[in-house]
């Protein structure tokens, strides 16, 4: 939840989607990046997108909001990241994914069967005394879900950490047919290219 | 055409135009060391620590704006490097270093001088890059070099493996780079120009803070003009000296810690600081929320992630200087600021920091005002880290650009030497002094083989005050007096340098200075001099840490001056 810091600054989450070259060591850069600012990373997912040789990430970090702007154009001055965005305020559609393996005895197992009915969520895998379960949806969701579950007994479980995109047309991250990669582009005059305002 | 790896590698630099490489050969470079014989448009210099060899290709690099190139072998060698691509990375000097690697299939076997050095470089590059095909070598070189000096330039680290090197394909020199992740802004937005440009012409106490951004960018005669235009004075940072010349009249010295006290009064009264190219280090602002206080800020810089970072901007303005100077200088009007540079020059004759005081003994700021004199000033300065790099920021006046190479951001002891190497091979036809102090001269003192074997000429003046002076000074003014660590049992500097060959002379007397520096440049060839200075002379100027700008301790100057 968002909350003050000492100093007054508002610390909250803030989901970052980027761009990246497909390369071996763009995800060392972009966590050594964010080591040295001293960000605690929440989650990072990362996959292949509808153009060859990219892939896109979504990073989640809690801090203050300028402190997340300068570790955002640190990142974007990583040669292999192409576009890096802060989407926290376009009230983006972010997901998760997590799967939950749940002690099941045939006395719990339609109690069980119903919390996962109430979430809409599905059961994958079925034994003798667990249950595997996948849900999808938003971090709160999914939290009050394994809450519910705790009960039961968790196994195991493991979470995809969230992607997300921004709603409406085109986003910060769309690449447009016949239009560069990036906004910028060298040697052409800054009229002819609509520039973030400095 | 077919060829090998080795001479992918070597046409490429060619093609690029590289001179020079500062290299140190080792098991796995053994196919590219039998191949740069075939290439002598590519000068070789061996030297003696690889650590030498990037500090040599970064004192090229600053004197010439090119690509210096250092070469390493795998595994300690390639550690070795490391100091040195960290201080190119602090003070955004264009590199390439080349490490060789263990051939692909023993990498990550924990083979013989295996090392993961584009691991280990990741934060102190630009970009790294390990080329795991032959096929993709010129790509790899071409993207290399331009990247080290596109945009804001730094280190770039190419890790080339035996088997590539070794490895044979088509070679073909890419026409273009292609780059979508890279593509450095080159003008500025025209509305923020335009907002700096009024907020310089309705300011009262405007000054310019100008780094080595515009040394970088060659904004020299814009940065004259917005000055001379407006009336604004010029302080510069420590890297920035020279970029606009110090006998100016608008010329108000650099500021920071150890900078002249009316440089960081101007700062600190100002109503409007237009910082070009600078990026408010800790060293340069003091306690930064009370940095300029008065004052708006306009910052330019070709690197976004500059703004911002340690102190809130009004107007930033990203893009190279030199463009966004051209279009801002259309539009600033004319103005005097009599009351303002007045103001200022009562400022400097109240801090007159710069003067040698009368004293019997051999102190250093004498000896750098010497060196002023006798060569004009005509001369390129390469610094170590120490009190001796602040005195040859101060007392000596630079009014070339690029004619001070030290370096600022790392404060990398043991630069000096293998700098000064690099700085006479970029500029031959220059006379070329290396400062040193007794401690950072001994941490790279191995070079003078090279310098002797290369026949280069370098005068190196060694000021031997038995300390390490900075340290001492800290402890002599923050610690009460505790000295620990700090005292120096030295060799005999003299002996040193004949032992290599070189020439050397031993300077006690006030009286002797001047013609040991008349000799060493009158001799051809590496001269060393070594100053037997004031022991515990101290740095002044000095903003004691955590202190603002304008709170600096001056050299304590007796009331009453009994000599006259």
């Amino acid at each position: 939840m968002p909350h003050e810091q000492g100093d007054g600054k508002l610390i909250r989450k803030h989901i970052l989607v980027a761009l990246v070259e497909d390369r071996p060591g763009v995800l060392n850069r972009i966590a050594s990046t964010l080591r040295r600012r001293n960000f605690n990373i929440e989650s990072i997912a990362v996959g292949h997108i509808e153009i060859p040789n990219l892939s896109r990430m979504t990073i989640v970090v809690e801090a203050d909001d300028n402190k997340v702007e300068q570790v955002r154009k640190q990142l974007d001055r990583l040669i292999e990241v192409i576009r890096i965005s802060d989407i926290t305020n376009d009230n983006p559609v972010a997901r998760e994914m997590a799967m939950i393996k749940v002690k099941a005895t045939p006395s719990t197992r339609g109690e069980i069967i119903q919390v996962v009915d109430i979430f809409r969520a599905n059961i994958v895998d079925v034994s003798a005394d667990s249950l595997i379960i996948v849900v999808t949806g938003d971090e709160e969701k999914v939290d009050t879900l394994i809450e519910l579950l705790r009960g039961f007994g968790i196994r195991e479980m493991s979470r995809t950490g969230t992607i997300a995109l921004p709603r409406g047309g085109a986003g910060p991250l769309t690449i447009e047919e016949n239009k560069p990669l990036r906004h910028v582009v060298e040697h052409v005059a800054p009229e002819e290219e609509n520039l973030p305002n400095w | 055409m077919i060829k090998t790896g080795a001479e992918i590698l070597c046409e490429c630099l060619v093609k690029e135009g590289v001179e020079v490489i500062f290299g140190f050969p080792g098991g796995v470079l053994l196919p590219l060391y039998d191949t740069l014989p075939k290439y002598p448009q590519l000068r070789h210099i061996l030297v003696r620590h690889e650590q030498g060899a990037a500090h040599a290709a970064d004192g090229y690099a600053r004197v010439t704006g090119k690509v210096g190139v250092c070469l390493a072998t795998s595994g300690p060698g390639a550690t070795n490097l490391v100091t040195g691509i960290a201080t190119a990375h602090l003070d955004s000097v264009p590199m390439l270093a080349i490490t060789g690697q263990v051939p692909t299939f023993f990498i990550g076997k924990d083979a013989f001088q295996e090392v993961d050095i584009t691991g280990i470089t990741v934060p102190i590059t630009k970009y790294n890059h390990l080329v795991l095909d032959t096929a993709e070598l010129a790509t790899a070189v071409r993207e290399a070099l331009y990247i080290a000096q596109a945009g804001r330039p730094g280190p770039v680290l190419l890790d080339i493996p035996r088997d590539i090197l070794q490895g044979r394909t088509e070679f073909i020199f890419p026409d273009k780079v292609d780059l979508p992740g890279y593509k450095p802004r080159l003008y500025g937005h025209p509305a923020q120009i335009k907002k700096a440009a009024e907020l310089i012409n309705s300011a009262e106490r405007p000054v310019i803070i100008a780094g080595r951004g515009v040394n970088i960018s060659k904004a020299f005669s814009e940065l004259k003009e917005l000055a001379e235009k407006s009336q604004i004075p010029v302080v510069t940072t420590f890297l920035g000296i020279g970029c606009f010349p110090e006998s100016h009249v608008l010329s108000y010295g650099w500021l920071g810690m150890h900078g002249m006290g009316y440089a960081n009064k101007a700062v600190y009264n100002s109503d409007l600081v237009i910082a070009i190219g600078m990026r408010f280090d800790d060293r340069a602002t003091g306690v930064v929320s009370s940095f300029a206080p008065n004052a708006r800020i306009i910052h330019i810089d070709i690197d976004p992630a500059e703004i911002g970072k340690n102190l809130t901007v009004d107007v930033p303005i990203v893009g190279d200087i030199k463009n966004i100077l051209q279009v801002m200088n259309k539009q600033i009007v004319k103005r005097d600021h009599i009351a303002w540079l007045t103001q200022l020059d009562e400022l400097r004759s109240i801090h007159p920091a710069l003067e040698v005081r009368d004293h019997e003994g051999l102190l250093p700021q004498y000896v750098i005002k010497q060196i002023h004199e006798v060569t004009g000033g005509d001369a390129i300065i390469v610094t170590d880290v120490g009190q001796h790099q602040m005195w040859a920021g101060q007392y000596f006046f630079y009014d070339k650009p690029n004619s001070l190479v030290s370096s600022g951001g790392l404060g990398t002891m043991g630069f000096g030497l293998p700098a000064s190497m690099g700085a006479k091979v970029g500029a031959p036809d220059e006379t070329v002094w290396c400062i040193c102090g007794d401690g950072g001269f001994q941490m790279t003192v191995q070079e003078l083989a090279t310098m002797a074997q290369e026949d280069l000429d370098i005068n190196i003046a060694i000021f031997n005050n038995g300390w390490l002076g900075m340290v001492r000074q800290w402890q002599e003014l923050i610690y009460e007096k505790r000295y620990f660590g700090t005292k120096l049992y030295n060799p005999d500097f003299v002996k040193i340098a004949e032992a290599y060959g070189i020439k050397g002379r031993r300077v006690t007397r006030k009286i002797d200075v001047r013609p040991a520096i008349e000799e060493s440049m009158a001799h051809r060839g590496p001269f060393v001099i070594e100053f037997l200075v004031e022991p515990e002379e101290n740095v002044y100027p000095f903003v004691p840490p955590g202190k603002t700008l304008v709170e600096f301790l001056e050299m304590p100057r007796p009331t009453v001056n009994l000599k006259k």
